[in-house]
């Protein structure tokens, strides 16, 4: 899932000084899950944003929504009536979530209440972890099911380079080195004869490095 | 037998090679490394440059490298696949080449997030072993890293890797200078030696697979300054072992330099006439440059070998 974190609450305030009216725009979809942008989140946030402006005399009105998906046309248009007189939306999605909302409502100030940050999922509550690095080419196959592309700090396709130590990664003592990982599995499964062959120079091209992407299924498009 | 440079010629006659480090300044005076470079001339084969080491913006280690030249001293150019994706690589390679420089170390780099621009963006776009790979391909096939041909003046270098004995896993870092050497590592210098007992291990796997037969394996040293210094690599720089008695040896000394240079020596002498497979050493002296000649000269090392052009 794709996990985002709030912005601070003076920085989404700082967005929006100049309106009396806002919406905000939970989602019920991945940021629901890492807990930053959900139905209850979307609440407390327009709470804390009144209580705000409350405090400084100049009392802001909100309304709040969650869309199951803000990724999807079809259950964003469910706000079209409430989006008809607020001055600006805060979307509590993620970056994808929020350039549909602006992209339906050409005419509002649309803004970002989360950081996107990565895809990944939590590992224990409350702790959540990048694991892919959405590269376009999938090398998971050759690395024991660990991304060295996202999750080596050094992206490095023949580690593990020379500041590996203990299991950790030279940036951290907190960061697990892939490739410390990508061995013991290799390891583990009677593989380690696969480390042995040099990947060769990847073809980012299929990363964002080949341009914006798109993803196109001809047997499915519709008309 | 033509070399592609005095560094191969140096190795490749059998002779046991001395290379040193220079590491260009935070500033635009290249004072500091010709005077270090002059100083160090007679008593090395070769010298490394640095290509911003620990991440902190330098010198460029190709624009050092022609004060280094202007002085006498072979350069052995840094390239870290941290800053430069493979179009700006390929295009130094071309200047290194252009203006002499014969002698390439193609390595990771360390992540820019303990260096002096902790929010910049790192490229790696290739790996190290891919790095080795390609200037070999380029040398050899001709063929720039796209695999495009190159119609002429190909940049012939002699292609320098690193090993770390030090970091883990143990038993992987000898599979990896394997591929190193695989990928077309001539030469390998290693991280600095402290734990000797550990160096010992692994050249023993390296002469097990014959891999001092296939590349030239130089011992990196440094000479220590002070405890404080042996402390800090200690605990602060990951793949890096320092024992404790190292710490102490120089703690309780009289005049710690002596003893680093001395412990140094020490070093030296015992990997030349202990260490099979060992073709030469690499003295990382850390913002010390000109205590190199002492070290030289004292392990029995000078005078340098000597070629006809
Ligand atoms: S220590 Fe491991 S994870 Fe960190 S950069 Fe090196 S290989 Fe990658």
């Amino acid at each position: 899932m794709i996990v985002a974190q709030q912005k601070p609450l003076q920085e989404i305030a700082d967005m929006v000084s100049d309106c009396k009216k806002v919406l905000l725009v939970g989602c019920a979809g991945c940021v629901t899950v890492c807990l930053s942008g959900g139905e209850k989140e979307t609440e407390v946030m327009s709470s804390a944003l009144r209580i705000k402006r409350r405090l400084e005399e100049n009392p802001l009105t909100t309304v709040t929504f969650t869309a199951t998906r803000q990724c999807d046309p079809e259950y964003i248009a469910e706000m079209d009536e409430m989006v008809k007189d607020v001055d600006a939306i805060i979307s509590l999605a993620c970056g994808v979530g929020v350039q549909y909302v602006a992209e339906r409502y050409s005419d509002k100030w649309v803004v970002p209440a989360l950081n996107t940050n990565f895809i990944g999922g939590s590992t224990v509550h409350g702790i959540w972890e990048e694991k892919c690095g959405l590269c376009g080419d999938c090398v998971l196959h050759k690395t024991g099911g660990i991304c060295p592309i996202i999750r080596c700090s050094k992206s490095i396709l023949n580690g593990p380079c020379g500041g590996s130590q203990y299991g950790k990664c030279e940036i951290s003592k907190d960061t697990d080195c892939a490739w410390a990982l990508i061995y013991e599995r290799m390891k583990t499964l009677g593989k380690l004869n696969k480390l042995m062959e040099i990947q060769p120079p990847k073809d980012w091209s299929t990363s964002r490095d080949g341009g914006p992407r798109r993803a196109t299924r001809e047997d499915v498009i519709i008309g | 037998m033509k070399y592609l440079s005095k560094l191969q010629q140096v190795l490749e006659t059998g002779n046991f090679a001395v290379t040193a480090e220079i590491g260009p300044p935070k500033h635009a005076s290249a004072e500091g490394v010709r005077h270090h470079a002059h100083m160090m001339k007679d008593y090395v084969d070769a010298t490394n440059i640095t290509d911003c080491q620990t991440a902190i913006v330098r010198i460029s280690s190709i624009a050092t490298g022609v004060h280094v030249m202007d002085c006498g001293i072979e350069p052995i150019v840094q390239m870290t696949c941290r800053d430069r994706n493979r179009i700006a690589m390929q295009a130094d390679m071309l200047g290194a080449y252009s203006l002499g420089m014969r002698n390439l170390l193609c390595l990771s780099g360390d992540h820019q997030k303990f260096g002096n621009h902790p929010t910049s963006k790192n490229v790696y776009d290739v790996d190290s072993m891919q790095l080795i790979y390609l200037v070999k391909r380029m040398r050899d096939e001709k063929k720039f890293f796209s695999g495009e041909e190159i119609k002429e003046h190909e940049p012939q270098f002699f292609i320098g890797a690193v090993a770390n004995p030090f970091a883990d896993p143990f038993e992987f870092r000898v599979d990896r200078l394997e591929k190193k050497v695989e990928a077309g590592a001539q030469f390998i210098q290693t991280q600095c030696i402290f734990d000797m007992e550990r160096f010992e291990r692994f050249m023993e796997m390296v002469r097990e697979r014959g891999l001092h037969e296939r590349t030239h394996i130089l011992a990196g040293v440094t000479p220590l300054k002070s405890w404080r210094g042996a402390k800090y690599m200690q605990s602060n720089v990951s793949g890096m072992i320092v024992p404790e008695e190292i710490v102490q040896r120089l703690k309780s000394a009289e005049d710690p330099k002596k003893e680093g240079v001395d412990l140094c020596i020490e070093q030296i002498n015992y990997i030349k006439d202990n260490i099979k497979g060992v073709h030469g050493v690499h003295v990382m002296a850390i913002a010390w440059e000109e205590i190199i000649p002492e070290i030289v000269q004292r392990c029995g090392l000078y005078p340098r070998p000597k070629f006809e052009d």
